[in-house]
Parts: structure tokens; C-alpha cells; sequence
């Protein structure tokens, strides 16, 4: 009996277990030494649970009476994670190693906060959600303040741990009114009490205050405040994987519990949804504009960002699932090749976040210029690149659903988010002499950020096959 | 051969990859070797296209040379040519080896300037052969960025304001298009546009917050087609993002866009707004008119006080475009037939203008009319086909430029005479700015000191406007060329306008007397 539930939270075993294993060993030998070597274990163990999930994974089970759920789509969830957790960490090394921030801690914590994450999208239970949840947020607060003695790096953690847990708290109100209507936290119970159409009140309270709280980490305005500060505060690599998996993962949880535990009233969320996201798409839009630092321009670009992939999830549909899980692959895979180009941006060893620091840029350094420039337009979403692919989906299902004003909306939203995209080309290409970066050498983020950008332009052609390995996640989790 | 449109797109393209992959360093051979790739590229593109042309069967009205394969989301990658695009794809194969040689004394970031070319010929082409929705959208916008990089690298001194003028205007444009293409992949099911083709739009009115839609969806659709083609014809009031890009941009750059890029707008209106959607064609062809009326003769006037020549012959280009929209949406065989032929013969006239310009811009580095003068003197070659190609734009009979204007007026006449009379002043009007430019710049005394040393075209320069000369004298005294080709094609677009409006207005008796 528990053999089989365990053979089901298998990855996450193997995962906590390494974390367990490699913090002991850590501790008594050597310390911050092996962190290099740490790092590329992690992502590697990483990479092959990815792959182990991703080829092996096959049909619906359930764990610990419904508790925990392994489907198709947690599973799409998770090798996304894993994946883009995978980049981040390897990609940030060189950055970590010239400002002696190797500590062995990082690799390990981040471990533990994608082991919150492959909870929370597997998450048949409130309780298990907020576990998940929990384990996810507090390795990341703790990851953000990793830099003790700068200023900036004990704020941003300080901000993200007050605000989430603001949010946490929003989100505990609302499971125990949930739980006081429903009279169970199983997401299975929940839908029964909610019923079809109407559901009793209190009820859609809980359900409000779960939003609220989810809200959060998915960072949609206007529950958005603290993303640009943390951004900018946190060390880089330590961004770049804030602005990836967590992302996945929160939306992949709301997505969850509004599908398993709401599906009855999907009228009611997607209201609140639809006004989120035309909220996100628009102050990521307008916000972006005036920023010179490209780190919170990355922030404010993400909100935008989540902004489509809600409207996704607003239209309450199997595609509008598939949507949202397909625009998020290719989110993450945008993000990891800019923030790979972030880490490169130094000026005499020390790091650049100024904008008007690429002035010139395409000419010094013309592959990785062109590669940015792909990434950027592809952010924009301007075809032929595929971050268009990711806007055409959702849109799709926006208007599908009958929510044709939420995607007039969203269109000239992408409008206004074009232009701030367009001023970072404007600099590297068009600007006027100025002094120069430092000269990059061949690093893994370069490898990165050329990939990404080779990806947004070859996944034209079939999008990697995503696109139905998505629609079967999608089947998986609506019904 | 089955791919051969595919074949024709993609050259372009692999130049432009091999450019990238393989060339390398900055020093004058590489320069060399970059703009030969490019030069070769084009050419054997035009080549293999006149395969196009040499198959193109114009009695067939429906497309041919199909190519059909599965693409993501149900979407599908196909490519075709009718009657109405298959000029369009051999105007853009003809004008590019044109401006690749045109373009001959770039020096500055010569590989990344020619990969833009490239890439750029390539989205064009296709915008031209897609035979999908989604894939047309996908060529239309992606143009946009070659374009964008075009005008912001190598553009003179307002570039920079003039490329994001660029960029967001047309954007905004065609993101609307866009929510009307996945509606209409909604309501039919397919992005197939043969088959969108023959689909019947909804065109029952319907009401929205409040206001009573006459048409329905097809009036929406309409409106949010028209949104994108009418700022990139450009029409006026949207016509403004043009003069800044036209004077912004290097010459090529200004002929690329005023001879093939500003066609698309005209093609998208033949190819989606009449035949989808007819009866919200119908009912704000009155706006159209007058908003092409208003365009000929404000343009025209504008044009006329124009201090910089490359702004006087842009507004010139909107004031032409007129024509073609007012043709278009006359919606008979003259009107049509003469917008086409219009779009086709300012392909070559507005393009040899703008060299026009850059042959004395290469040379003083300036635009002002004022720096010019007496030109004539120094430069016998360059008056004569200056002369030449401003008569064509004036539309002068025996140039490709009266026929196009001529046909269009006919189709409007027969349809609105009040709108064919202002249209007509604009003959005139056109008469007016073109010789005036001409006097001002190239007639009377060299008096202008720096002017002295001023030398004649080159060769380079003479080859380049020799198959120009020729086309548009060649179509000025054979039209049959043209109209034998889209003529079937166009009559056939005419009879299903006219059925599905016919069916529309009997529908709409028949469920008033219910």
C-alpha cells in the first residue's frame, strides 16, 4: 500500500533525499569548495528526473487517498521546472564564482524549492498545496538574501518574505473557508460541495482568498508589488530563476485548484482572471517603459507576461490550458536565454543592469547581439518567432471562450510591451558611441542564450512537439 | 517541379543563413564578397521565379503551383498563386537585384545590411504565396523587423524616431487583423484561405453595447482588416509614419518600401477584405472613397511645399495609392484591372524615383531641393531618365503610370462621379509637384558652387535604371501584358463580389418578410 503511493512521489524522493545527503556531506567536507562541482550534480540529477518524468510517465495515479496527484499534467509542469531549473543553475555559475558567492547552500536550496515546486503542481489537497507551497517560498527567501552583506540582496529578501507572507496568509484564509464550507480540504471533496453553477457563498470567498494568495507568485497585478524590487535586488542568477520555474509552477497550481477544486463555478474565476489579466498586460506594458534598469524592465515584462498566460487560463477551457501550459514553455525558454545575456552584461568585472550600457553593443559583439535581438522580438511577440506561437494560443482561446474584448486587449497591450522590447534593440544597434561592456568570453550562458535564440527561431517549424504533449496535459487536468 | 514557390521564398533566406554562418571579418573583401552573395542570391531568384511566370496558366482562376503540408495547431503551410498575386511575387523578384546594386557603396555593416535585404525578400515573397492565415500574418509582420533594423542602422539623422514611428504604427495596425483572424479561424473552422474564400461570414446585424452593427461580423472583420491595410497602403489619415520612414530610410530601403511593401496593403484588400467579407465591403465603400479622394488631392497638395525630395515623393506615393484603393473598392473589372496595374507600374516608377534621388544623395549627402540646381549641365544622363520617370509618375500617356490611372478613374466614374472628379484634379495636382520638382532641381543655371564637380550616373547606375525604363515603357504601350494575366482572375473575384452581396440582400428581404 505505501509502496505504491511512495513509487508515485518517487522524483520527489530522490530529490529530497540528494538534498539531504549532499547538505550532510557538505557541512563536514570542505564546505563552499565543492560547489562547482555541486552545481552541475544538481542540474544534471535534475536533467535526468526531467527525463525520467517526461519519457516514463504515463497514465493518472493518485497518492496518499487523493492527496497527491501524478498526471499528465503535473507532469508537462514539472520537466518544464526541472528543465528551466536545470539552466539557471548552471548558467549562473561563472557570475556567482567572480563575486565569491559560491556557497554550497545555493544549489541545495534551490533543490529544495523545486521539490516545493513538483509538490505544488501535484497537489490534489489544499493541505499538500500549501506544504508545497511553503517549502517552495521559504528556500527562495532565503536564496534571495543570499548576498549578506549587500543592502540591496537583505532587501529584496526581507520585501519577498513580508509580502509572501502576506500572501501565505491570504491563502490560509481562504483554504480554512474552503474547508469550513466544504468540510474537506480534498480538491476531489471540494468540487462536490461546489457543485455545478452555484456554489454557496462562503465557498467563493475561500475561493477569492486562494486566488489572492496565488496572485502573488504568479506576481499579476495588483498583487505585482513586490516583483520589481525583488528583481532588481536579488543576485542575477538568483532572478533569472525567479522569473522561471516559480512562475511554472505557481500558474500550473492555480490552474490546478481552479480546475480540480472549482471546475463547477468556472464562470465566477474566470471573471476575476479575465480582470487580472487585462490588469497585468497593461501595467506590465505601461511600467516597462520608463525603466532603465533591465533587470526590473524584466520584472514588469514578466508581469505582462503572466498577464496572457492567465488569459489563457480565464477562458476555462481545455484549450485555454493548453494555451497557458504551452505560452509558459516558451516563456521560460525566453527568459533563461535573456537572463543568460543579463549575467554576460559587465563593465570592468563588475555588473551592468543600466540599459544604456549596450550602447554599441551590436558592434563589438555581433552573435550575441543578433541572439538577444531574437529574443527580444520574440518577447514582443512578432512573428515568425515562436514567442508569437505562445500569444496566437492563448488568444485563441480567449476568443473561443467568448472573451473577444479580453483579446482586443491583449493585443494592444503587446503594442505598448513592443516598445520597450524595441529600446533595448534600439541601444545595441542604433545607439551612439558609448563606453563599452566588457568583452565576453565563451561561457555556458552564452551557450544558453545562443540556444534559446536558435530555438525561437527553428521551433517555427513544430514548436518541439510541445504543443500535443500540452494538449494531452491539458485533457489530463480538465474533464 | 512541386515546391517551386517554396523554392522561389527560400533562396533569399539561405543566402542570408549562409552569409551569416560563413562570412567573416570586416575588411573590404568580405564587404565584397557580401553584397556578390546578395547580388547572386536575387538574381537567380528572379530567374527561377520566371518559372513561375512561364507556368502560370492566367485562364485557371483558381490557385495553382499549391503547395499543402500540416503545421502546428491545425494551422497549415501552404503556398499558392492566382491571377491577382503572381505579378506581385515577380515585381518583388524584379525590383530586389535592383536595389541590392543600387546599395553598392554601403560601407557600413555591409553582411548585416545584406542579410536584411535577404531575409527581408524573403517575407515578402511570402506574404505574397501564403495560402494560409496564419502564415500570411506570420510573413506580414516578420517583415517588420528587417525593415525596423533597415531604417534604425542605416537611416539618416532621425532614424531612430522614424523606425519606432515605423514599427508601432504598423503593429498596431495589424495586431487587430490579427483577433479577426483567429475569430475567422473560429467561425470557419480552417486558416485555409481557399476555402475562407468561399466561406459565408455572418453578416446579420448584430447588436454590441448597445450600438446596432449593420453587417454583423462581416463589418467587424472588415473594420479590423482595413485597420492593418490602410496603414500600410498607407491611406490617409494613417498615412504619416511614411514620409518620416521614406526620408529616413537608406535608398534601398525607400524603394524596397515604396515598390513592394506598401503593395501588400493593396493585395491584403483584394485578397481578404472585398472577397470575405463583401457586405461590409459594401457598406463603407462610401468611406473608403472619400478617404481616397481626400488622399489624392491633400497629399497632392502637401506634396507640393515638400522642402526634402525624398518627403515630396512619398506623399507623391500616398496620393498614387489613392487611385488603387478608390480602384479596389469600385469593385469592377476597370477599377480593379487599374489598381493592380497601378500598384505594379508605381512599383517601377516610385522605385526609380527614389534612385533618382540617391544617385545626387550619394554624391552632396544632402535632400533639400534648395542645395540642387541646373543639374543638367553636369548631368545630361541623369535629366533624361529623371525626366522620363517623372513624366511616368505625372501619367503621362505611353508610360506604365497613365494606364494605371486611367483604368482606375474609368472603374470609379462608372460607380461615383463626384469622387472620379476630385480624384481627376489630382492628375493635375500631380503635374503640378512633379514638374516643379523637376525645374527646381535639374533645370536652369549651375550656379550652386558645390554642384560644380558634380559628375554624371555611372554605369553601375545606368544598368540599374535600364530594365525600369524599359518596363515602364514597355507596359505603358502593352498594358495587355498586365491585364491578360489578372484579368480572368479579377473578373472571377468581381461575379463572386457581386453573387454573395446579392445572395446578402435577398437573405435580409427574405427575413424582413418573415
Amino acid at each position: 500500500m505505501i509502496q505504491a503511493d511512495l513509487n508515485v512521489i518517487l522524483p520527489e524522493i530522490v530529490l529530497a533525499l540528494y538534498a539531504m545527503a549532499a547538505l550532510l556531506i557538505a557541512v563536514y567536507a570542505g564546505k563552499d569548495r565543492f560547489t562547482g562541482p555541486l552545481i552541475w550534480l544538481t542540474a544534471g540529477l535534475m536533467a535526468v528526473l526531467a527525463a525520467w518524468i517526461g519519457i516514463n510517465g504515463e497514465g493518472t495515479r493518485a497518492a496518499f487517498g487523493g492527496m497527491f496527484h501524478d498526471d499528465g499534467f503535473s507532469r508537462f509542469a514539472k520537466v518544464t521546472i526541472l528543465m528551466s531549473g536545470a539552466a539557471v543553475l548552471v548558467m549562473g555559475q561563472d557570475f556567482m564564482a567572480k563575486r565569491d558567492m559560491m556557497r554550497f547552500e545555493y544549489p541545495l536550496l534551490l533543490v529544495l524549492s523545486v521539490i516545493g515546486m513538483m509538490v505544488m503542481v501535484s497537489a490534489g489537497d489544499l493541505m499538500a498545496l500549501y506544504m508545497g507551497l511553503e517549502l517552495q517560498s521559504l528556500s527562495l527567501y532565503v536564496v534571495a538574501a543570499m548576498r549578506r552583506d549587500s543592502a540591496r540582496s537583505t532587501e529584496a529578501g526581507l520585501k519577498y518574505f513580508v509580502l509572501g507572507a502576506l500572501s501565505s496568509g491570504l491563502l490560509l484564509y481562504g483554504a480554512s473557508l474552503t474547508y469550513g464550507f466544504a468540510g474537506t480540504t480534498l480538491f476531489s471533496g471540494i468540487i462536490d460541495a461546489a457543485g455545478e453553477g452555484q456554489a454557496p457563498l462562503g465557498l467563493l470567498f475561500g475561493l477569492v482568498f486562494v486566488m489572492a494568495g496565488l496572485a502573488f507568485k504568479v506576481s499579476a497585478v495588483p498583487f505585482h508589488m513586490w516583483t520589481p524590487d525583488v528583481y532588481e535586488g536579488a543576485p542575477t542568477p538568483v532572478t533569472a530563476f525567479f522569473a522561471t520555474a516559480p512562475k511554472v509552477a505557481a500558474m500550473a497550481l492555480l490552474a490546478r485548484v481552479l480546475h480540480d477544486a472549482f471546475g463547477g463555478v468556472s464562470t465566477d474565476w474566470g471573471q476575476v482572471l479575465a480582470v487580472l489579466s487585462l490588469l497585468s498586460m497593461f501595467l506590465g506594458g505601461v511600467a516597462a517603459i520608463g525603466q532603465t534598469n533591465i533587470k526590473r524592465l524584466m520584472a514588469y515584462s514578466s508581469i505582462a507576461h503572466m498577464g496572457y498566460a492567465l488569459m489563457g487560463l480565464a477562458a476555462g477551457t481545455v484549450l485555454g490550458v493548453q494555451a497557458m501550459l504551452v505560452y509558459m514553455a516558451i516563456y521560460v525558454t525566453m527568459n533563461v536565454g535573456t537572463f543568460a545575456f543579463i549575467l554576460s552584461m559587465e563593465r570592468d568585472g563588475q555588473p551592468v543592469t543600466d540599459i544604456s550600457a549596450l550602447n554599441q553593443y551590436a558592434k563589438a559583439e555581433p552573435g550575441r547581439a543578433l541572439a538577444m535581438l531574437v529574443l527580444l522580438f520574440s518577447l514582443a511577440g512578432v512573428p515568425p518567432l515562436v514567442g508569437f506561437f505562445g500569444k496566437f494560443y492563448v488568444l485563441r482561446a480567449a476568443y473561443d471562450a467568448g472573451l473577444v474584448w479580453l483579446a482586443v486587449a491583449g493585443v494592444v497591450a503587446s503594442v505598448i510591451g513592443a516598445f520597450y522590447y524595441l529600446r533595448i534593440v534600439y541601444y545595441m544597434y542604433f545607439g551612439e558611441e558609448g563606453e563599452a561592456l566588457d568583452r565576453s568570453r565563451a561561457s555556458v550562458a552564452g551557450v544558453l542564450l545562443m540556444a534559446s535564440a536558435a530555438i525561437m527561431v527553428v521551433g517555427v517549424v513544430n514548436l518541439f512537439g510541445i504543443e500535443t504533449a500540452a494538449q494531452a496535459a491539458a485533457a489530463a487536468l480538465v474533464n | 517541379m512541386d515546391n517551386l514557390l517554396s523554392i522561389v521564398t527560400f533562396i533569399p533566406a539561405l543566402a542570408a543563413l549562409i552569409l551569416l554562418v560563413f562570412l567573416r571579418g570586416e575588411d573590404e573583401a568580405a564587404q565584397r564578397n557580401a553584397k556578390w552573395v546578395a547580388l547572386l542570391a536575387t538574381g537567380l531568384t528572379f530567374l527561377v521565379s520566371l518559372f513561375i511566370l512561364a507556368g502560370f496558366d492566367p485562364s485557371n482562376t483558381g490557385f495553382q503551383m499549391v503547395e499543402e503540408r500540416a503545421w502546428l495547431l491545425g494551422l497549415q503551410y501552404k503556398m499558392g498563386v492566382d491571377g491577382i498575386s503572381v505579378l506581385f511575387v515577380m515585381l518583388t523578384t524584379f525590383i530586389m537585384p535592383l536595389t541590392i546594386a543600387a546599395s553598392w557603396n554601403v560601407t557600413d555593416r555591409v553582411k548585416e545590411y545584406m542579410i536584411a535585404f535577404l531575409l527581408l525578400e524573403t517575407l515578402m515573397l511570402g506574404v505574397f504565396m501564403a495560402l494560409d492565415l496564419v502564415l500570411f500574418y506570420l510573413f506580414f509582420e516578420a517583415g517588420l523587423i528587417p525593415m525596423f533594423l533597415i531604417i534604425g542602422i542605416w537611416g539618416g539623422k532621425e532614424r531612430i524616431y522614424a523606425s519606432f514611428k515605423f514599427f508601432l504604427y504598423t503593429f498596431l495596425g495589424s495586431v487587430l487583423m490579427l483577433v479577426a483572424m483567429v475569430g475567422m479561424y473560429a467561425e470557419a473552422g480552417t486558416t485555409d484561405i481557399a476555402q475562407l474564400l468561399r466561406h459565408d461570414f455572418g453578416s446579420e446585424t448584430i447588436s454590441l453595447f448597445g450600438f446596432q452593427i449593420v453587417g454583423g461580423m462581416q463589418t467587424l472583420m472588415f473594420i479590423a482588416f482595413f485597420a492593418s491595410f490602410a496603414v500600410k497602403m498607407p491611406m490617409w489619415p494613417v498615412h504619416t509614419w511614411l514620409p518620416d520612414a521614406h526620408v529616413q530610410a537608406p535608398t534601398a530601403g525607400s524603394v524596397v518600401l515604396a515598390a513592394i511593401l506598401l503593395k501588400m496593403g493593396g493585395y491584403g484588400f483584394l485578397r481578404f477584405s472585398l472577397p470575405m467579407f463583401p457586405v461590409g465591403a459594401d457598406l463603407l465603400t462610401p468611406l473608403v472613397f472619400w478617404m481616397s479622394a481626400i488622399a489624392i488631392v491633400y497629399t497632392s497638395l502637401v506634396a507640393l511645399v515638400q522642402e526634402d525630395m525624398k518627403k515630396l515623393i512619398a506623399y507623391s506615393s500616398v496620393a498614387h495609392m489613392g487611385y488603387v484603393t478608390m480602384g479596389i473598392f469600385a469593385a469592377n473589372q476597370q477599377g480593379i484591372d487599374g489598381a493592380i496595374f497601378q500598384m505594379i507600374s508605381h512599383g517601377f516608377i516610385s522605385g526609380a524615383l527614389f534612385l533618382c534621388v540617391g544617385v545626387i544623395y550619394d554624391r552632396m549627402h544632402t535632400r533639400e531641393i534648395d542645395a540642387y540646381g541646373g543639374l543638367v549641365n553636369r548631368m545630361p544622363a541623369y535629366a533624361l531618365i529623371f525626366m522620363f520617370f517623372t513624366m511616368a509618375n505625372v501619367g503621362l500617356p505611353g508610360t506604365s503610370g497613365f494606364v494605371g490611372e486611367f483604368l482606375t478613374l474609368v472603374g470609379i466614374f462608372k460607380v461615383n462621379t463626384w469622387v472620379a472628379l476630385f480624384a481627376t484634379s489630382g492628375v493635375i495636382l500631380s503635374a503640378a509637384y512633379a514638374l516643379w520638382l523637376y525645374r527646381r532641381v535639374v533645370m536652369g543655371d549651375l550656379i550652386k558652387e558645390s554642384l560644380k564637380t558634380i559628375k554624371d550616373m555611372t554605369t553601375r547606375e545606368k544598368a540599374i535604371f535600364a530594365p525600369l525604363v524599359a518596363m515602364t515603357l514597355l507596359l505603358g504601350v502593352y498594358p495587355a501584358l498586365v491585364t491578360d494575366i489578372i484579368g480572368p482572375s479579377v473578373g472571377a473575384l468581381i461575379g463572386n463580389y457581386e453573387t454573395a452581396l446579392a445572395n446578402a440582400a435577398s437573405a435580409s428581404q427574405f427575413a424582413a418578410s418573415q
